[in-house]
């Protein structure tokens, strides 16, 4: 029997669980397991290692005033908490209030990205659906998403018709559809 | 291109946040009373959130673990929530005229609303008889539209009527149609809420398991409150639904609070 079958990794929700409860050292679990994947999209967004840090403080300290805001319905944890990163790092970006609670974000992951092996494969499939994309439609596509411009902002950005940019997002978003699809 | 096309054009700026606020909730109003739409949407944050979790980075500092530690041990968690007590205040059946009237017509429109839209994805595979078809059922659809709209907009004027010299009584509908996890909620007479407070509705499964939360609401001035189709599982059949009265910034994994109004399914 191996280590790993003698004390086999708590669970997600068996952490929240513990978290429901007042552990301190389950929130630290928990932390461990996926600051790495908060502080990357912040960072990605605020460009900024300080406010990328708050970013990080800000949604793990609200997971342990608030966690049963997580719950397996609205999607797998990682796959949550990068989107709520991503939410959080946009409103600082933009200096204003934060938009979204936690409970509202309600995500469709398929498949189940819990397992890092399926996280890898789903990162290679992202890497490939970039490289598929136009270098304007994946541009148009970065600029919405990791610095939260509207497509108005992103044509005025970009000297491009509002149309123009408005059929790159859609178009670079088709193509990931497909290659998440297969 | 159909109004419904116009709509479906726009989802992918939505999941990105990248509409107008006046296009976001022309948007938003389509997606109450459109299922196709709402799946669409939920796959494409699904696939922006895989987005999001493949960008790569440096590991946090070890100095932002050590600041969330010593912040969460300065703020001790409470204990555990309250269960509620299932048989309690059961809602009163409504009785008056006018709420039977409106329930009635709400009903009744979900399943017009409901059978439309199947009949618009039909017509959609068959373009042959499109032509013919499709514009009469969009003309009933968008009026379907306007009439659930004006019943679950917050301007509209609700008014209930109830027995000369009685006082009215909170009192709630809940319109469920599990199949296409359609659920719409009125709630009259509810009292004001106290500060830092929320309404919360709750479907209870008849399968007897957790209760699933269905909404968070504040009613109006007069106590009214409309949910419209909030979030939930597939396929289950509903036994019992309740509105209690939860913490605004508080849990909503299961009820805290007492029931304010409860009912049965019919």
């Amino acid at each position: 029997m191996s280590s790993a079958d003698r004390n086999p990794m708590p669970s997600d929700l068996a952490l929240v669980a513990a978290i429901r409860s007042g552990n301190q050292e389950a929130m630290a679990a928990l932390y461990d397991r996926y600051s790495s994947v908060v502080y990357p999209v912040a960072l990605r967004v605020l460009q900024n290692t300080s406010a990328a840090e708050d970013v990080l403080q800000d949604i793990f300290l609200q997971l342990w005033r608030n966690p049963a805001a997580f719950d397996a319905s609205r999607g797998n944890m990682a796959a949550w908490l990068a989107v709520i990163a991503r939410h959080r790092a946009i409103d600082a970006l933009r200096r204003r209030k934060p938009e979204d609670d936690f409970e509202n974000v309600v995500l469709s992951v398929q498949p189940d990205l819990a397992l890092d092996a399926d996280r890898a494969r789903a990162m290679t499939k992202v890497r490939e659906a970039f490289d598929a994309m136009s270098p304007s439609q994946r541009s148009a596509l970065e600029m919405a998403y990791f610095e939260g411009l509207t497509h108005a902002e992103i044509a005025q950005k970009t000297g491009e018709p509002l149309g123009t940019i408005k059929t790159r997002i859609r178009t670079a978003l088709l193509s990931l559809r497909k290659v998440l699809a297969v | 291109m159909s109004v419904h096309e116009q709509f479906a054009e726009d989802l992918p700026l939505y999941a990105l946040g990248t509409l107008s606020e006046d296009e976001r909730f022309a948007l938003e109003r389509h997606l109450e009373t459109c299922p196709s739409c709402r799946r669409e949407l939920e796959v494409m944050r699904g696939d922006l959130a895989v987005v999001a979790l493949s960008t790569t980075g440096p590991k946090p500092p070890a100095r932002s673990r050590e600041r969330l530690l010593a912040a969460i041990a300065e703020q001790p968690r409470l204990a555990a929530p309250l269960a509620v007590p299932t048989s309690a205040n059961a809602l009163r059946r409504a009785s008056s005229g006018w709420a039977v009237l409106r329930w009635a017509a709400a009903a009744g429109l979900i399943l017009i609303v409901t059978g439309l839209i199947r009949q618009n994805s039909s017509l959609e595979r068959d373009l042959a008889s499109l032509k013919t078809r499709f514009g009469g059922q969009e003309s009933k659809l968008q009026q379907a539209n306007d009439i659930v709209a004006a019943l679950v907009d917050p301007e509209s004027q609700k008014v209930e009527l109830v027995a000369a010299g009685n006082k009215p009584q909170p009192r709630g509908k809940a319109i469920y149609q599990r199949r296409n996890r359609s659920l719409i909620f009125f709630a009259s007479n509810l009292p004001p809420l106290p500060r830092e407070k929320i309404y919360e509705l709750w479907l209870f499964p008849s399968s007897g398991g957790a209760p699933i939360a269905a909404g968070l609401f504040k009613p109006d001035g007069n106590g009214s409150a409309t949910v419209v189709n909030p979030p939930l599982p597939e396929g289950v059949a509903a036994r019992n639904f309740a509105v209690t009265l939860e913490p605004e910034s508080g849990s909503h994994e299961s009820p805290r609070g007492t029931p304010v109004i409860m009912g049965i399914g019919e």
